[in-house]
């Protein structure tokens, strides 16, 4: 089917055809553009990461043994709120403007833009969540190795809270009230990447092995970007039915 | 022969039923208008047509194929176009007619790109974000996307608003380029076109 083809007005161009790899490539450098472009959400997503995760030493007191105990956790609460709060831009402007149709209609499969798009906004959230994760830890005293955990747990679990936040930002498309109903469709969802996210750091910094945490979040990671991609594409089909 | 059909299709908007039963063929060469008052179901039918929505009952073909098959040539073929353009404020003019070729698979030329805005009199302005296009300019890059693309099917939904007149002479140039090179069209519109339409389907009848 791939060839040159002489449209109406006699310039050439060609006819592709469409492929996973190349939705999730349009669909990655275009909201990836589109973030940089634009990086006022990235940047707040961001700030209130460090604003929050800095406010809880100065508010508990400086007691080195409590915040040791309390910093993966509120490393991690911190991350998943702000993980939510990149959630609602996902689809919601692409559906308003008219783009999702656009990316439905198109020939590439809906699992491989669903899936760039999924991938470009851990990249413009998760990505720096993961990256700026040991600068605030440092705060709580942490020791190096529970630095490094908690940075791998991230890394392993913010994917995961993208993946399942686009399935409820694409349930919640249209839906009047959609944030409220967000809240209450991803807060819950997130909870076990919570658990083994901070138990992971938790287990390192007590002397035990971090690596069952581990490696069920890498396993959550696997099922997820398997299991859901499919359910996000159903989701935004029934958004535009 | 590439043909469009519908079959006995039937949708619904909420509780109301639009349409009962509406069957049409659209051969190459020629363009089917959907005519009717506001709210009487051209929208719903173009987007049964297109597939983003699911009729009640009924089936589109193409090429004698259900639409709907998983491994349909249609959607490589089909350009549609609603009453929302899809295209980005803060991305140029040329961006926005790149992006959009580019997600349909399409590979064009920058100058090929240039050439269309340029001949929808958008050439001095191409380097602006869309938000600064007043509502006919970004319809025009909607124009310049159907000169672009090679697709042999349109739907397009009420395509002339907010364009002015050269812009409508503009758009029934191109209609009639594309039902000459064995295109077809469906197209929701309250004006005479023309190229005229092969057949008009009055909705809400």
């Amino acid at each position: 089917m791939s060839g040159l083809v002489r449209t109406a007005d006699g310039r050439l161009s060609e006819v592709a055809q469409g492929s996973f790899g190349g939705g999730f490539a349009w669909a990655f450098s275009r909201d990836f553009k589109l973030a940089w472009r634009h990086p006022g959400e990235t940047m707040l997503v961001i700030a209130f990461f460090a604003l929050v995760a800095s406010l809880f030493p100065l508010g508990v007191g400086a007691e080195p043994q409590l915040l040791v105990r309390i910093g993966p956790g509120v490393i991690w609460v911190c991350a998943l709120l702000a993980a939510f709060l990149s959630l609602p831009g996902m689809f919601a402007s692409d559906y308003a403007d008219g783009s999702l149709e656009q990316m439905v209609l198109s020939p590439h499969p809906m699992a491989g833009w669903t899936l760039g798009k999924i991938a470009a906004h851990w990249t413009a959230s998760g990505l720096p969540l993961t990256a700026l994760s040991p600068l605030l830890a440092l705060q709580y005293g942490l020791e190096t190795d529970t630095l490094a955990v908690l940075a791998a747990a991230l890394a392993l679990g913010t994917p995961i809270l993208s993946l399942l936040g686009a399935a409820c930002t694409a349930l919640a498309l249209g839906a009047r009230g959609g944030g409220m109903l967000l809240a209450l469709l991803a807060l819950p969802l997130f909870v076990p990447v919570l658990i083994f996210g901070a138990g992971a750091a938790e287990a390192q910094a007590s002397g035990l092995s971090p690596s069952p945490h581990l490696s069920l979040l890498g396993a959550g990671l696997i099922v997820a970007a398997i299991a859901l991609p499919p359910a996000v594409c159903a989701a935004i089909r029934i958004a535009l039915d | 022969m590439t043909r469009l059909e519908a079959h006995a299709l039937t949708g619904s908007r909420g509780p109301s039923t639009l349409f009962r039963d509406i069957s049409f063929t659209v051969s190459p060469g020629q363009w089917v208008a959907l005519r009717g008052a506001n709210g009487s179901g051209k929208t719903t039918l173009l987007r049964c047509v297109a597939g983003l929505m699911r009729p009640d009952s009924g089936h589109v073909l193409w090429d004698g194929q259900d639409t709907r098959a998983q491994s349909t040539p249609f959607r490589a073929e089909l350009l549609y176009g609603g009453h929302l353009a899809g295209l980005k404020d803060d991305l140029s003019a040329e961006e926005n007619l790149r992006d959009s070729l580019a997600l349909r698979g399409l590979r064009v030329t920058d100058e090929a790109t240039q050439a269309a805005l340029a001949e929808v009199g958008l050439a001095s302005r191409r380097h602006l974000p869309a938000r600064r296009l007043s509502a006919g300019q970004r319809r025009r890059i909607g124009l310049a996307r159907l000169a672009l693309d090679p697709a042999a099917c349109w739907a397009l939904d009420e395509p002339l608003t907010a364009l002015d007149d050269e812009g409508q002479r503009h758009f029934q140039r191109l209609l009639a380029n594309h039902l000459e090179g064995g295109g077809l069209a469906l197209i929701a519109t309250h004006q005479p076109l023309a190229p005229s339409p092969e057949r008009e389907l009055r909705m809400g009848a």
